[in-house]
């Protein structure tokens, strides 16, 4: 089920401001924003579209966060050498935690 | 009604019905032309019927498809179009400025692509058959030197070449039609591409083993056809096949795959290694050839199929279009 | 295209891939169920089961509404529509879904006037614009849908417009999911959570998955590196000994769903107190039909229907390719009589039905894999 896509709103219209422009890479169309009413969208903001309603506004930040945690990944292995070569634990025991809490780490330092 | 889309329901319509009982001891795949000797000369002789809704659309008319698709499904069987006849069956009742509107495109895309429109017919139905009109045109012409076609003789590591962006003619009618409520700056690509066909026949001829316009069923469909035939593999690389981004976003929003969208003024074509980098480049810098890409290669695995390969590593198999390409929301 | 592309980057892929091909190790086989149809279609659709490791088993479930529509519900829904007066208007879905005498195309092709809508509201629009026929509008779907659905009969009726109906067919998600863990056959290590529909309800009702049945639980987005890395999370879950709801595609999913779609649902719909599900039997509370206050724009109230019970033939293992207890290719009729073209069970008409992603996507490149093993 579910084929949803990204599109940003170009205007919004209709008597109670209901309907929107949207675009996506060029092509248009009005979509109903009747179930984003308790947070209406503006020009320029992204929505998820399905069936010509939009369900949901998009989080650039979390997107943005996302791309963060999976370039990290790679780094990861870096991340659990360090932790092994202090000679401290068994790789076996290495917590999903721990390998969380250092791959934040690396991503807090690529941000700063 | 599956059986007009152009994918698996029409060629069981071709083969299974009116290859054995009309086209009689002519064996073998069947072409976009048949070649036909009379008195030691060969000619090439084809015929389609043109059916559209609506008739006007952004970038062309029926009128407009109807002499291109004849045009360019003789030039990719390697033949240049001399002359074409029409047959019109109208909807009684037809405004005439309607009519006078695609005769007249139709002048002009006879004029543009150097064909003579040699004569016609009209026939006349009553209200309610027809969805306006109906235009059949018949094409001949004489075969280009310099190449042959002949799915057989596509090899192992052969190139698949694409004249230019796929899915702008099926995409536009689609929006054309007004029930999708989408728009987009976005034209047919309805043109005549033997211009195109014959630099690459002049570049490299003897590396040129097939050529197809990929029509209804799109690009997917012609080369399913030419797997099948080969009983080769197609592997095509997906960030190479040139797409709009429009028609990009309007497949993605509709659930659509570009590959199988009709096209009308693009053409396939499969060029041995030797000559597939002097293929490319003369294409590419012709007139109207500047997006031409190499999408694949022939391979021997999967046999009789075509798959669509990513650069992470990923692929899928593209089958034929079963009936017309619908929209879906799941 | 923004927020697409960045999601399908091909280096990131292989990266993403290659921290599952390490966590995965070898020592075990992990088998993760993909709920929604749409992520059945994208794994197809990306080749995703080529980068994954043996030993991650991709289960595909019953989240694709056309596929769990009984063939009783197209033949009444058609039948509303054999009258002259009326137009069934439909998703693309559901155009080629063969009722027992024959797909909505098939019935336009003998007359019926059958229309394609992107969106529910363009069926209203049809309605405003043809006041004197009736418009019909074949609902289907799970909650990401019905929300939709919903609105468009609250501006019905706002509106006055009477000539319109909804043939309600719209499911949820939770009972489908139970039913799949209720089952004896199943063995599931987690689960790839439908995207969505947790636009609409939320993270929230998936937490007795993790809780009372001790399975990790991701709700995933769509583009290949949402799934992967949905997959990544699962795994650590699972190497970790854990259990619970997790939002991979919180660019998107708020925690609590969304409270302005469950209104207009609650508004509209209430909960039909069972409804038979193909493949998996009668489920209860399991599937919404409109509720009083919208009675008048119910088909269902408005005109007769056969409501006749279509069962599947014997031969068909949709059930058990639903519940992923068998794989498509393992049902007796799999390319056989059952095919894209000439589809027996739902699974192969519907593009995001197992049975039709495999045939289209997969079972010849199988088929070639077995080849070249056997010459090997």
């Amino acid at each position: 089920m579910c084929l949803a896509i990204p599109g940003k709103i170009v205007e919004i219209s209709g008597d109670n401001a209901e309907l929107a422009l949207v675009d996506v890479v060029g092509v248009r169309r009005k979509i109903d924003l009747g179930l984003l009413q308790d947070d209406r969208p503006v020009p320029g903001d992204w929505v998820l579209i399905h069936v010509g309603f939009a369900m949901s506004k998009i989080s650039e930040c979390d997107a943005l966060d996302q791309m963060n945690t999976l370039r990290a990944l790679g780094e990861i292995d870096g991340a659990m050498q360090e932790v092994q070569g202090y000679g401290l634990e068994d790789e076996d025991d290495i917590e999903a935690d721990d390998v969380e809490t250092a791959q934040l780490k690396i991503s807090d330092a690529d941000l700063n | 009604m599956a059986h007009g889309a152009g994918g698996k329901a029409s060629r069981k319509l071709v083969e299974g019905l009116f290859a054995p009982l009309l086209f009689g001891s002519t064996p073998g795949p069947l072409g976009d032309s048949a070649h036909i000797d009379i008195n030691g000369s060969t000619v090439a002789i084809t015929t389609d019927s043109f059916v559209v809704k609506p008739l006007r659309f952004p970038g062309g008319s029926i009128g407009e498809l109807a002499v291109n698709g004849t045009v360019n499904d003789l030039a990719v069987s390697g033949a240049r179009a001399e002359a074409v006849v029409v047959t019109f069956v109208l909807e009684a009742g037809l405004p005439t400025p309607v009519l006078e509107a695609e005769v007249r495109a139709m002048a002009k895309a006879a004029r543009d692509a150097g064909v003579r429109i040699a004569g016609g017919d009209t026939k006349v139905v009553e209200h309610g058959k027809a969805d306006q009109m109906y235009v059949t045109t018949t094409g001949i012409g004489r075969l280009l030197h310099g190449v042959t076609i002949d799915p057989s003789s596509v090899r192992v590591g052969d190139k698949i070449l694409l004249s230019g962006p796929i899915g702008d003619h099926g995409i536009t009618i689609l929006l054309a039609r007004g029930e999708l409520d989408l728009e987009a700056d976005l034209r047919s690509d309805t043109r005549s591409v033997l211009p195109l066909v014959e630099t690459l026949v002049h570049a490299a001829g003897p590396g040129v083993r097939w050529m197809r316009d990929p029509t209804r069923g799109g690009a997917a469909t012609s080369l399913n056809e030419l797997a099948r035939d080969c009983g080769l593999g197609m592997v095509l690389f997906e960030d190479q096949i040139p797409v709009r981004d429009t028609v990009r976003g309007a497949c993605e929003l509709l659930g659509l795959d570009p590959l199988h969208i009709a096209n009308e003024g693009q053409f396939l074509a499969v060029v041995s290694p030797e000559y597939a980098d002097a293929a490319i480049n003369a294409l590419s810098l012709a007139p109207g050839g500047g997006e031409a890409q190499v999408i694949g290669e022939v391979r021997e695995q999967p046999a009789g199929t075509v798959l669509v390969t990513t650069r992470y590593g990923g692929s899928r198999i593209v089958d034929m279009l079963v009936g017309d390409p619908l929209p879906r929301i799941c | 295209m923004r927020f697409v592309d960045e999601f399908r980057e091909p280096e990131l892929i292989s990266k993403t891939a290659e921290e599952i091909r390490r966590l995965a190790g070898s020592d075990r086989h992990y088998r993760l169920m993909e709920v929604c149809g749409g992520h059945t279609h994208a794994i197809y659709r990306f080749g995703l089961k080529d980068i994954l490791p043996e030993n991650i088993e991709l289960i595909h479930g019953p989240g694709c509404p056309v596929c769990v529509l009984p063939m009783g519900r197209i033949d009444d829904g058609l039948s509303i529509a054999q009258n002259p007066d009326v137009i069934f208007a439909a998703f693309g879905d559901m155009m080629r879904v063969p009722g027992t005498q024959g797909s909505p195309l098939e019935h336009k092709a003998r007359g019926m006037d059958v229309r394609i809508v992107y969106s529910p509201s363009d069926a209203l629009k049809l309605a405003r614009l043809n006041p004197e026929k009736h418009v019909m509008f074949f609902a289907i779907g799970f909650e990401t849908t019905a929300p939709s659905t919903a609105l468009t009969l609250m501006r019905a009726k706002a509106e006055g417009i009477h000539n319109f109906s909804v043939f309600c067919n719209h499911v949820t998600i939770i009972p489908a999911i139970r039913a799949i863990l209720d089952s004896p056959d199943m063995r599931l290590d987690a689960f790839i959570g439908p995207g969505h529909v947790s636009t609409v309800i939320g993270c929230r009702p998936y937490e007795w998955i993790a809780q009372d049945q001790d399975k990790p639980i991701v709700v995933s987005g769509f583009e290949p590196l949402d799934m992967l890395q949905s997959i990544v999370m699962l795994l650590r879950q699972l190497k970790g000994r854990e259990a619970k709801v997790e939002n991979q595609y919180k660019r998107v999913v708020p925690w609590e769903g969304n409270r302005a779609a469950l209104r207009a649902m609650a508004e509209v719909f209430q909960l039909r107190p069972y409804f038979e599900w193909r493949g998996l039997g009668f489920i209860s509370q399991s599937a919404l039909r409109l509720n009083d206050k919208y009675a008048a724009w119910d088909a269902e109230q408005r005109f007769e229907v056969p409501g006749i019970r279509v069962t599947d033939p014997k031969a068909a293992q949709c059930g058990e390719v639903l519940k992923g207890v068998l794989k498509p290719h393992q049902c007796k009729l799999f390319g056989r009589e059952c095919t894209p073209e000439h589809p027996v069970g739902a699974l192969m008409v519907s593009s995001e039905g197992s049975c039709a992603a495999y045939h289209n996507y997969e079972h010849r490149k199988a088929a070639m894999a077995t080849s070249l093993t056997s010459i090997a």
